[in-house]
């Protein structure tokens, strides 16, 4: 890449009280011109009222070879889901 | 075969989406890297035939249109750029490619903008071709190039109609404007068919993209699509499409046309269209005068970014 010019995430916010969302990634030298960017870029129409930019290099991922092993205490622990509980008839509200 | 492989392999088969750390053949990610950048040199490179009328819109209200066009195609020439560098080619690279010939674009930006109706033909035709390509791309394997698709799809139905909108001012105007959008018709008829690419028996990349889901549709397929939709379109304007064998066939349900002049489409692929060189030229130029102002970021940056390593 030339010297300087980096790639930055982009996170978009629609609506107040909405989460913010990934909408892809642009340019910018600096953080400034990185947020001036990702506004021409990503939002011509409106499409936001929040923008958030990140370095790429500093999105932390789980390696590929590990994530089977990485999400796997997650996907044996039927009891932290509500369906797992069982309710008698007639009682309301749970 | 190892349970990368096989990963890949469901996805593909499960018709759900390669995201970029996933493993990929090596294959398939330069067939991406090739496409998606040439798709996105396409968009850049077609600002140029645009960019020729800006300055001499017939009124205020076409040039702001014109220019939000304009800025539109720069737009989505940098979605994809961003989707091709998430399979580990820098733009840098890419434009280093368009500059030494080893990367194309599409070849119906080699043709010159003439008048004013080529303003909406470009728009009509070449959106219209463009869009019909990256409808059927929204469902592409791989998902930064899918998601991309679908915000441009979003984006280009603007430009299409506002090339139908001028289409109609011409040809519902004066005997001379509508000759000029009869003129601009003949002259972006065939070009824009042929930028669905070569029929399916004569594409090199086809059959394995297909296999990949990288590609949806045959070159074919889409383009009848494209002849379906325009002819009727071309008829409410009162123009004629600029060949004589065009018509509804009853028993397929699509229109017939006459084969087309390969010699032309590959002559200018290869470089001799009339405007090859003065695209290239114009893009090598711009790129080198505007050295100075990446120079002067580059400086500005290293002084004031003290957080971004």
């Amino acid at each position: 890449m030339e010297s300087g010019d980096k790639v930055w995430e982009v996170f978009i916010q629609k609506k107040p009280g909405l989460a913010f969302k990934h909408a892809g990634s642009c340019h910018g030298y600096d953080k400034k011109m990185a947020i001036q960017n990702a506004r021409d870029l990503y939002t011509r129409r409106g499409e936001g009222r929040a923008l958030w930019v990140v370095p790429s290099e500093a999105i932390v991922s789980v390696p590929l070879d590990d994530s089977e092993a990485f999400f796997d205490p997650g996907v044996d622990k039927v009891y932290r889901h509500a369906t797992f509980y069982k309710i008698p008839d007639g009682v309301d509200h749970l | 075969m190892d349970k990368f492989e096989k990963a890949f392999n469901d996805i593909i088969e499960k018709d759900l989406k390669v995201e970029p750390r996933d493993w990929m053949p090596e294959k398939y990610r330069k067939t991406l890297i090739r496409q998606v950048s040439q798709h996105a040199h396409s968009e850049i490179i077609g600002m140029q035939p645009e960019g020729n009328w800006l300055l001499r819109a017939p009124s205020l209200r076409s040039k702001q249109v014109l220019l939000a066009k304009i800025q539109d195609e720069a737009g989505h020439g940098l979605y994809l750029y961003s989707v091709a560098e998430t399979l580990g080619i820098t733009r840098q690279e890419m434009n280093a490619q368009l500059h030494s010939g080893k990367a194309k674009y599409s070849s119906i930006f080699n043709y010159p903008t003439l008048t004013w109706a080529d303003m909406g033909a470009v728009g009509w035709l070449v959106d219209g071709a463009a869009i019909v390509n990256q409808v059927s791309l929204q469902r592409t394997s791989y998902g930064p190039y899918s998601r991309g698709m679908v915000r441009i799809c979003k984006e280009e139905s603007f430009h299409q109609r506002q090339g139908y909108e001028i289409m109609v001012q011409m040809a519902f105007g004066t005997p001379e404007q509508k000759e000029m959008a009869q003129d601009a018709l003949n002259r972006f008829w065939e070009p824009a068919l042929m930028m669905f690419g070569p029929h399916d028996a004569d594409s090199a990349h086809s059959s394995q993209s297909m296999a990949w889901k990288i590609k949806r549709e045959s070159n074919d397929h889409l383009r009848q699509r494209f002849i379906d939709r325009t002819v009727p379109q071309a008829e409410f304007l009162g123009l004629t499409v600029p060949d004589v064998n065009i018509k509804l066939n009853k028993e397929t349900g699509h229109y017939d046309h006459s084969p087309f002049n390969w010699d032309e489409f590959w002559n200018v692929v290869n470089g001799n269209g009339p405007c090859n060189q003065e695209r290239l030229d114009h893009h090598k130029k711009a790129h080198h005068d505007n050295t100075w102002v990446r120079e002067a970021a580059a400086a500005f940056a290293a002084k004031t970014e003290t957080i971004v390593a």
